[in-house]
């Protein structure tokens, strides 16, 4: 199938064997081939054990109760908050807030801090690889308050052009949002260089780490990042939860965007005070299970390694761009493997991705196509839409062989081949 | 062949079909099958707005009587425009007011599609569907 020094540095089929939804056939025997982690990705039995954990051993709402299914909650959910802290290395457990996701977390920075601290002429940088979940937001925030939002230029290939960051940042420009990792080009971004060049000039920078955080090394304090946002359902999680990171002083000149229970000081009738954070951006009950078992997630993934997963991550891209440059008229969007993990973006030529994807699905061969909510960059592309093979910790070169095989179907089945 | 089918000629072909993958490649053929619309077409007024991949859709009216519409439409997609071939079949050749009445859900769940016909797929064949509708009530309202 393929050369050793292609093989992962850990025991992947141990690794799917934690997975059950990865054991489960499909009609006619086929088996999944799930290629769209960095959409959502897959759950092992640890973290769906954890969820039911708590529903059937001591499930009560959080913060609340003295009694002592409460009492369990809150030192389970604290003990995934300190898991979270070592994650990204953060230095203190009141700079990691428990939001319902990436996007809610970079709501919450885009509002509550933009809207408190940016006039009018101000400068937000963005660049066209971002998420809309990094894009939007801005955007809007951008029209409340009158700032104005600026694009850092990308090569050729899909990078970040450093080369031409003066031209845009400036000692107008207040933040600086980034993705850690492109969600369609799979472009590593130097968050820390930036981190640097933003804080050269008085900005703040905002990194999406929804794509980065389950696939590489995190260490806010380290890179210097000041509001850093993740989901856990695509670090092996449950949904409904993510984190935002952001520095304590910053969260502390931060606005809440939701206001309830929880996350109060003191109520009087005609004014009310905050609680510090976390609990100022935690209002109303939240995500307690999944929060709980995001713990699990985050002991999972900590147990095989991160550089391990980067290395496993590194070879599949290199296998895959090797397989699928076999396919006549294929073309692979974004840089050289080198600055980028494991997600790969294609278009055929003659095929449209909507009819590749349906014809995957087919062949067991999970993938998903669109513009993966990037209409900016595919705009750049010049093209609608495109397929998406994105890879998690359970993807195998078997993996990779299955989505050569099911291209080739497809093209057959649509008279290109 | 897509260019006469009838909606129960249609029937017919998907009762001897098994399943999903013998579907999806009638769809492919029909898709294939598709009358072409010509590039003059294709322009934004056209475009059926909330898809993935892109659809065209033109309605003419036939001098019949009663008048009828004929309805041509195009997707950059060949699974998309097979699809299309079942949903010109549904509503072509018909006066507006029976368009009005026609239930395509109900259609395409006895053709063992219904899970490409609904309101939360975005591949806009639910769009197309309101499209026809908006034009057959513009069809009738012009007539009347």
């Amino acid at each position: 199938m393929s050369d050793s020094h292609l093989q992962s540095p850990f025991d992947v089929e141990a690794v799917r064997r934690d997975f059950p939804i990865l054991q489960k056939l499909l009609p006619k025997g086929l088996s999944v081939t799930y290629l769209d982690s960095g959409s959502s990705a897959q759950k092992p039995q640890c973290v769906i054990d954890k969820e039911a954990e708590v529903y059937e051993n001591y499930y009560a709402n959080a913060y609340r109760g003295v009694y002592r299914f409460g009492a369990l909650v809150d030192e389970q959910l604290e003990g995934t908050r300190e898991k979270v802290r070592q994650l990204v290395g953060a230095k203190q457990t009141d700079e990691v807030i428990f939001t319902s996701g990436s996007t809610m977390s970079l709501n919450v920075v885009a509002f509550g801090w933009g809207r408190r601290h940016l006039q009018p002429g101000d400068e937000i940088l963005l660049n066209e690889m971002e998420h809309h979940a990094n894009f939007v937001p801005w955007q809007q925030a951008a029209e409340q308050t009158g700032a104005v939002c600026r694009f850092i230029p990308l090569t050729d290939d899909g990078r970040l052009d450093l080369s031409r960051l003066d031209e845009v940042l400036t000692t107008k420009t207040k933040l600086l949002a980034v993705t850690g990792m492109s969600n369609v080009l799979g472009t590593i971004n130097p968050v820390k260089e930036l981190a640097a060049r933003a804080h050269a000039v008085g900005a703040i920078i905002v990194v999406d780490g929804a794509q980065s955080v389950p696939h590489m090394t995190t260490d806010v304090v380290e890179d210097d990042i000041d509001f850093l946002a993740f989901s856990a359902h695509k670090l092996y999680g449950p949904s409904g939860v993510g984190v935002l990171y952001g520095k304590h002083e910053l969260l502390d000149a931060t606005d809440p965007l939701l206001f309830g229970g929880h996350m109060i000081d003191r109520v009087y009738r005609d004014h009310s005070t905050w609680a510090a954070p976390p609990a100022k951006f935690e209002a109303g009950t939240g995500q307690i299970a999944q929060a709980i078992a995001l713990g699990a997630a985050i002991d999972y993934v900590s147990n095989i390694g991160f550089e391990a997963m980067h290395e496993h991550d590194r070879r599949l891209a290199e296998y895959a761009h090797q397989r699928l440059n076999e396919l006549p008229d294929m073309r692979i969007y974004g840089p050289h493997l080198e600055h980028k993990g494991a997600i790969v973006s294609f278009t055929i030529d003659g095929a449209h991705p909507e009819d590749l994807a349906q014809l995957l699905d087919r062949r067991g061969v999970f993938v998903r196509h669109g513009h993966h909510c990037t209409m900016p960059l595919h705009d750049l592309l010049g093209v609608s839409a495109t397929v998406r093979a994105s890879f998690g910790v359970y993807s195998s070169l078997a993996d990779v062989d299955a989505l050569f095989d099911a291209l080739q179907f497809a093209l057959g089945r649509l008279r290109l081949a | 062949m897509a260019d006469d089918l009838t909606i129960d000629e249609l029937y017919e072909e998907f009762e001897d079909l098994g399943d999903w993958d013998e579907r999806c490649d009638y769809l492919i053929d029909l898709g294939f099958n598709l009358p072409q619309l010509p590039d003059e077409a294709k322009i934004d007024p056209n475009m059926v707005h909330g898809c993935q991949s892109n659809v065209w859709l033109v309605a003419e009216m036939k001098p019949t009587e009663p008048p009828t519409l004929e309805f041509i439409a195009n997707s950059d997609a060949i699974i998309v425009n097979g699809l299309i071939a079942v949903l010109t079949a549904l509503f072509s050749h018909q006066t507006p007011e029976r368009i009005l009445m026609i239930e395509p859900q109900e259609v395409f769940a006895r053709l063992g599609l219904e899970r490409h016909l609904s309101p939360q797929r975005r591949n806009g064949l639910y769009s197309m569907v309101d499209r026809v509708r908006q034009l057959a009530v513009e069809a009738a309202t012009n007539s009347s």
